[in-house]
């Protein structure tokens, strides 16, 4: 465990370095904030009984949303330098720590996505917060719901770092990777509620989509956070993202058996 | 040079078509991401059949138009979103003691067949919108049409150049022009007046989006018979000017890396 421990504190402390790219991503984050919540506007104006949140708390979600890219979204966190090692053989120098690959990546996954979240997150709160009322970002409720949040986002955090494993290791039995990526981060994207938040999927799919791992990713503790999301439904729904932790954390252990017996060192 | 463009075409399809799988592969990745934002269009649609006062029908119709001009502009300008990496590893430099065009190299370097998915989305939602919007074509509402198109690919391939450029300058890509090309092909699915006036007061003036996607689409749509609509996504093309002098700016001081 302390050398997982030492792994997370020297991907955290590096991801902190790029302070520079943090700030560009910022405002292109706030910008496409902005775009997103004048639409949403906009079809509030058109037809405000049905929309299916409160406006205030929808602002809420996108500003959160934004803030916190780096950590839920897939993309945010994924490391190239781990298909190049799979792609061009480098896994090898690994294979041979005494330590597990996948708790090993899974460390330098959250401490990458925390890291870089932190950066980004602190700039998108200030400054949205201090927005005129329906647009900008409003506090949570009360405590109790401000602490759920905080629980559920860590949560989130462990599904998106267990999923990413599972794409990780899915590329040991594909030759290209770009295919796997896109594939499923569009996939991941949609289903989390990234393009368009779960409570405006049409009836039927919704409930399927709150059932799939994505939607324990974003739409859960971005929606628990303004109370939209509340009672059994969110016991309901934070009992879901452990599951989900423990599901994908299984299948990505069985995938990488799998891929490592099949490992074949050609030396060289 | 169009002979010379030809050459560089065929050679990069065939170095494409060596990894068919992947390329495959990888463009329907690509469309995937496009069609999950034309998903959220649908599932928005079915909630609140309108936005503002155009129909769902209308905003696919504007949507398929900005996309192909973004796709179109994605695919032969692509060279400039890796000018970054051809200043580190010394390509611009070989590139500049050839006597062709600069620029011309750059674009002919690198064709990004893989927007043929998106690409195809686009000319998907393109069609559906042309049938379907319910517009009375005329032979000067399908001039428009193709003036649309002809501008979008223009004003996103100058804001490509302009993030070239600035490689000149900072050595490496800026992510914050992401939101000039990216940010403005996925927000520009909805006519730009449904944002506001400040935003559209911006996209007329500070980067001309407007001029090829809200103010002929409401020619197109019928709801302004003003005949200067037709013609503004041609004025828009005043964009490349700024964007081709900061590029200027940026090879007359270029010092090579020496790599």
């Amino acid at each position: 465990m302390k050398k997982y421990l030492s792994f997370f504190r020297l991907r955290f402390a590096m991801s902190l370095q790029y302070r520079v790219a943090a700030l560009a991503g910022v405002v292109c984050q706030f910008f496409w904030g902005a775009m997103a919540i004048l639409a949403f506007h906009a079809f509030y104006e058109t037809d405000p009984s049905a929309f299916p949140m409160d406006f205030q708390a929808t602002a809420s979600y996108i500003w959160l949303q934004q803030g916190l890219l780096a950590m839920l979204a897939v993309y945010g966190g994924i490391d190239a330098k781990v298909f190049e090692s799979i792609q061009n053989g480098n896994i090898v120098y690994e294979l041979c720590r005494p330590v597990s690959i996948y708790s090993m990546w899974f460390a330098n996954n959250l401490a990458n996505r925390l890291a870089r979240a932190l950066l980004r997150l602190i700039p998108v709160v200030v400054v949205a917060s201090l927005l005129p009322a329906p647009f900008g970002l409003m506090a949570p409720p009360d405590i109790a719901t401000g602490l759920l949040f905080v629980l559920s986002l860590m949560l989130a955090l462990w599904v998106v770092a267990a999923f990413t494993l599972v794409v990780y290791n899915v590329t040991f039995f594909t030759i290209s990777d770009r295919g796997v990526r896109l594939v499923s981060v569009a996939l991941s994207d949609f289903l989390m509620g990234a393009v368009v938040p779960l409570p405006f999927f049409p009836d039927g799919f919704r409930q399927f989509a709150e059932l799939l791992p994505f939607s324990c990713m974003e739409n859960v503790p971005l929606r628990v956070y303004s109370g939209d999301l509340a009672g059994p439904e969110m016991v309901r729904a934070i009992l879901l993202q452990i599951f989900w932790v423990f599901a994908l954390v299984l299948i990505g252990k069985v995938l990488e058996r799998k891929a490592l017996k099949r490992v074949v060192v050609q030396g060289g | 040079m169009l002979r010379l463009y030809k050459k560089y075409f065929s050679i990069h399809l065939k170095s494409v078509m060596q990894y068919k799988a992947s390329f495959f592969i990888t463009m329907t990745g690509n469309f995937l991401t496009q069609f999950s934002v034309f998903l959220g269009l649908l599932f928005m649609f079915q909630r609140f059949r309108r936005v503002k006062d155009f129909s769902f029908q209308e905003v696919v119709l504007c949507y398929g138009i900005l996309l192909l001009g973004f796709q179109i502009s994605q695919m032969f300008a692509s060279g400039f979103k890796v000018f970054d990496s051809m200043i580190a590893n010394g390509q611009f430099d070989r590139i500049l003691t050839r006597p062709r065009n600069e620029i011309f190299q750059v674009l002919a370097s690198r064709i990004d067949f893989v927007r043929l998915g998106g690409m195809l989305q686009g000319a998907v939602m393109f069609v559906y919108g042309v049938t379907q919007a319910q517009v009375e074509w005329t032979a000067l509402r399908i001039l428009t049409l193709c003036f649309m198109v002809i501008g979008g690919a223009v004003v996103f391939s100058a804001i490509f150049l302009l993030d070239g450029a600035f490689a000149f300058f900072t050595l490496e890509g800026l992510e914050f022009m992401n939101v000039f090309s990216y940010g403005a092909s996925e927000h520009g699915k909805y006519p730009l007046g449904i944002y506001g006036k400040g935003m559209l007061t911006f996209c007329t003036f500070a980067v001309p989006y407007a001029l090829f996607q809200y103010y002929p689409l409401l020619f197109l749509l019928g709801r302004s018979d003003n005949l200067w609509f037709v013609f503004l996504p041609l004025v828009s093309c005043w964009f490349v000017v700024p964007c081709w002098l900061v590029w200027r700016l940026g090879v007359r001081r270029y010092k090579s890396t020496g790599s």
